[in-house]
């Protein structure tokens, strides 16, 4: 095995191009939040009932997927494992991108987003949105700390293993406060559950592992730098593995909630008769983002192809969407019991299916948030020595 | 820096017609004037404001001395029409410095830049104010 | 020459009530210039929210009736919230709900608007602690450090708030609001604070319905507190255990 160089990346024509690419989708994100911002939130698909739309699939989303990229990180230095090593720096980098992407939707989805010095000044302690911000705010500081032990010259590798262990055990708190942002909502039964929080976590180890290595096989083949089939198709199988603990768990939360008398008629919507959002459940959650990709990685002969890989976290992706989106949206659509053994007759909404349809806006918003967060890990490859000059799997060790 | 040429601003406010070109036209106000000075009040709305806005809105203290719906009625700027302005007017007393010293406030996306119907007052503006004068007359007329 | 500078010797929130006693009133004190101190006297101290009170409603629903919305009317021109032809996005700081017992097929109507909880769950959600309760019991939002995240909206069991979606003009003086922020029922703090009963509670008395009553939960010998004392009522979504100041009749 030789040694690991890392380099910055050169610029070249396809790197132009999709640096062209993310400006124009930046852009677009810019000018839909202008527009939002002066018309107010009446343009998008979002009203009293539900509350949170598109723009919270996707922050949340990138903010799971944010701290399960540090993962492949945690696994090189606190479990030691050698081949994913050379990985390391890039997982850092991807980390951070992905968290500013996801808070900047965040943020600009807000009522008052002008008020944001007000959310980073005055915080309300009991409030598990307020924990948030701290641990979002952490997050860059941990992870920026850990990036800068692994590319200092001459620093120890205790000390890379220790920051390495402090960003691993933050990255699992944060999550879990990702997951309590609904797992404390007692209002609404679709929510009122303490399984969030580590299916959460679940959900950003396969979400975050898959993004990783679509963000690790694109920069390589623009860079012409080798990435060695067997690290991929490694990679591939802990991603199956993943995938398959998000669907236990995605089982055992609803089996919980089944049992639970109160919340039977949210899960029946969810699983049976909520129309997109059971057939987002089925469809895009279990079969795409689960059993598909699991098959894929794990098939005696195509499995170890890195197609099956680049798939299967394709894969991943989407499912991990469709499932945020049922969690989000589904659990705002199923209306609230706030009169058990009433029928509501006559109200604007309650007892109501509530009705979200998304408008463009809010797409060009969120495609934004997942532009910034590839453009700032474009530009953090460029500008610092991230990517290895070769993963090929000769030049990988073994563990 | 910011705050020196606020100051500086503030100064040159001071002084009437010699400043005429650059400094705002501040309108007068109807009842009593502040017992803390124009130059205090000048400086330290703000503050004095939020201060008093947390009393009234926290602590449910109503008798407040700076309360933004008093502001408005004494500083009623009238237009053209006889009514008096609102925010969308550059006569409008908040935005006479504000938009001089580039300030953007955000309190008219709420609260009303006019005051309740009744208690409309017809303002003047100062003297050496020519050009909007007319207007203030024609106003009056009506 | 110097400015004139101002400080505040105490934040509001850091005076106690001691402070306000012993000046008699309301007061903010403020050094103009070195030395000298300007002392701003306000009304009385009882101007401000009380603590010895938790202002409350009871609505009997046995004397409401399906066709009336004169408290949704009353409060929306108190208020000055509009029906702008939406009805999903409008803002309702009170709306009616019509409701069939599954069992037994009788009908009710009652209103509902914010339940002013003593353990509000928009209180604990709110990361900026826009969301507040006053010591007199009423649940409100501090518009001027909401941020407009929704997650109060979420939390709340009720769904009493409302998110302004459009940029809003006219308001009333006394009833500032704006496009981008949360809110909901006040339980018409403007009037309650200068001795009035909400409006709505005021517009169903003259319908003859009078089927909304409003006082002071803490003093047993209010109107309110004998009716609660006197007959049964019940808190919507007991089960949550929220201590509503708002409490219903026959339902
Ligand atoms: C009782 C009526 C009244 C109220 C209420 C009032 N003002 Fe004034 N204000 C006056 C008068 C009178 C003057 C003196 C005007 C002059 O000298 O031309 C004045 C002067 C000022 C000035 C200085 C203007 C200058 O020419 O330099 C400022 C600034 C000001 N007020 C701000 C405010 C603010 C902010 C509020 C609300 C917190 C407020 N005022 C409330 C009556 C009032
Ligand atoms: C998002 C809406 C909103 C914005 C923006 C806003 N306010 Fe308010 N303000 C309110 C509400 C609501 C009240 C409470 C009114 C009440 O209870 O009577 C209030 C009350 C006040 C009060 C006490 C009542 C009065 O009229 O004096 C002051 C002072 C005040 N605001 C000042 C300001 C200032 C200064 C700004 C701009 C920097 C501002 N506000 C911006 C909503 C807003
Ligand atoms: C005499 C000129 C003058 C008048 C009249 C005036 N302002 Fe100001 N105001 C200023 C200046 C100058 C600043 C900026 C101070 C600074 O940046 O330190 C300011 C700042 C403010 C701020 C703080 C803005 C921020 O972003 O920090 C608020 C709020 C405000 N003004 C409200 C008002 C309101 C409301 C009125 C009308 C009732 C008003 N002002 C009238 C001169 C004025």
């Amino acid at each position: 095995m030789e040694r690991t160089i890392y380099r910055e990346i050169k610029v070249n024509r396809p790197l132009i191009q999709l640096a062209a690419l993310l400006v124009a989708f930046l852009l677009a994100a810019a000018s839909s939040w202008f527009y939002i911002e002066h018309h107010g939130h009446i343009v998008t698909g979002m009203n009293n009932q539900i509350v949170w739309g598109l723009p919270h699939v996707f922050a949340i989303f990138l903010i799971v997927a944010a701290s399960g990229a540090l993962n492949v990180a945690s696994i090189a230095t606190v479990f030691g494992k050698v081949p994913y090593k050379p990985l390391a720096r890039l997982s850092g980098l991807l980390a951070v991108s992905l968290l500013a992407g996801g808070l900047a939707v965040l943020v600009l989805d807000l009522g008052r987003p002008d008020r944001l010095i007000v959310a980073m000044t005055t915080y309300n302690f009991s409030s598990i949105f307020a924990w948030n911000i701290l641990l979002y705010n952490g997050f860059f500081v941990v992870v920026a700390a850990y990036l800068f032990v692994q590319m200092a010259r001459g620093m120890p590798y205790q000390a890379v293993q220790m920051v390495g262990f402090v960003a691993f055990i933050w990255r699992l708190i944060l999550t879990t406060g990702t997951g309590s942002i609904f797992g404390w909502l007692v209002a609404r039964s679709a929510y009122d559950a303490a399984i969030l929080a580590p299916l959460f976590i679940a959900m950003s180890f396969a979400i975050g592992l898959a993004v990783f290595i679509l963000v690790l096989t694109l920069a390589c083949r623009l860079t012409d730098r080798a990435l060695g089939a067997k690290l991929l198709a490694r990679m591939g199988r802990l991603l199956g593995i993943f995938a398959a603990v998000v669907l236990y768990f995605a089982a055992v939360q609803h089996l919980t909630n089944l049992y639970v008398a109160e919340h039977a008629g949210v899960e029946r919507f969810i699983l049976w008769n909520g129309g997109i959002y059971t057939w987002l459940f089925w469809f895009g959650q279990v079969l795409i983002g689960g059993l598909v990709p699991i098959a894929l990685v794990f098939h005696p002969t195509g499995g170890a192809k890195p197609a099956s890989t680049i798939t299967a976290s394709a894969l991943v992706i989407l499912g991990g969407f469709a499932q945020l989106y049922v969690i989000i949206l589904g659990g705002q659509a199923y209306p609230l019991e706030i009169f058990p053994g009433f029928t509501a007759s006559f109200s604007f909404s309650d007892g109501q299916i509530n009705i979200y349809i998304p408008t463009w806006l809010e797409f060009f918003l969120g495609f934004g948030g997942i532009a910034l967060a590839l453009a700032l890990s474009g530009f953090g490859m460029k500008i610092l020595r991230i990517l290895p000059t070769s993963l090929s799997d000769a030049n990988v060790g073994q563990d | 820096m910011k705050r020196l040429l606020v100051m500086l601003f503030l100064m040159l406010a001071t002084l009437p017609a010699a400043a005429g070109g650059l400094a705002p036209v501040i309108p007068k106000a109807s009842g009593k004037p502040h017992p803390e000075g124009n130059l205090f009040m000048r400086i330290n709305h703000m503050k004095l404001m939020k201060h008093d806005r947390d009393q009234t809105v926290r602590e449910g203290d109503r008798e407040i001395g700076h309360s933004l719906k008093a502001c408005i009625e004494c500083h009623a700027v009238n237009g053209a029409d006889g009514q008096p302005v609102d925010i969308s007017s550059d006569k409008h007393f908040c935005r006479t410095c504000h938009d001089f010293a580039a300030v953007k406030v955000d309190c008219f996306q709420c609260h009303n830049s006019r005051p309740e119907a009744k208690s409309q007052v017809l303002i003047l503006p100062r003297p050496g104010d020519t050009n909007d004068l007319a207007a203030y007359l024609e106003g009056a007329a009506r | 020459m110097k400015p004139p500078a101002l400080s505040f010797h105490k934040k509001p929130s850091e005076m106690s009530r001691r402070d306000f006693l012993k000046s008699g009133g309301a007061v903010a004190t403020i050094t103009l210039a070195q030395g000298v101190t300007l002392m701003a006297f306000g009304g009385q101290a009882g101007a401000m929210a009380d603590p010895g009170k938790r202002w409350g409603l009871l609505i009997d629903v046995g004397k409401c009736t399906s066709d009336c919305t004169a408290c949704v009317t009353a409060c929306s021109t108190e208020n000055g919230w509009q029906d702008t032809g939406h009805p999903e996005t409008d803002a309702q700081w009170i709306r009616k709900v019509d409701l069939v017992d599954d069992a037994t097929g009788h009908e009710l109507s009652l209103p509902m608007m914010c339940q002013h909880c003593d353990d509000a769950p928009c209180i604990d959600v709110c990361p900026t602690t826009a969301s507040f309760k006053r010591a007199d019991g009423i649940v409100l939002v501090d518009k001027h450090i909401c941020i407009g995240c929704r997650y109060c909206m979420m939390a709340c069991p009720y769904k009493a708030r409302s998110f302004v979606h459009e940029p809003v003009r006219g308001q009333k003086t006394y009833a500032p609001r704006g496009q981008g922020t949360v809110e909901s029922c006040t339980l018409c703090v403007h009037r309650v604070d200068r001795g009035d009963s909400p409006a709505c509670v005021e517009a169903c008395g003259k319908t003859g319905n009078g089927a909304m009553m409003f006082g002071d939960l803490m003093d047993p010998e209010s109107q309110i507190s004998q009716a609660l004392l006197n007959y049964p009522s019940l808190a919507l979504r007991d089960d949550l255990g929220l201590r509503p100041g708002v409490r219903y009749q026959n339902l």
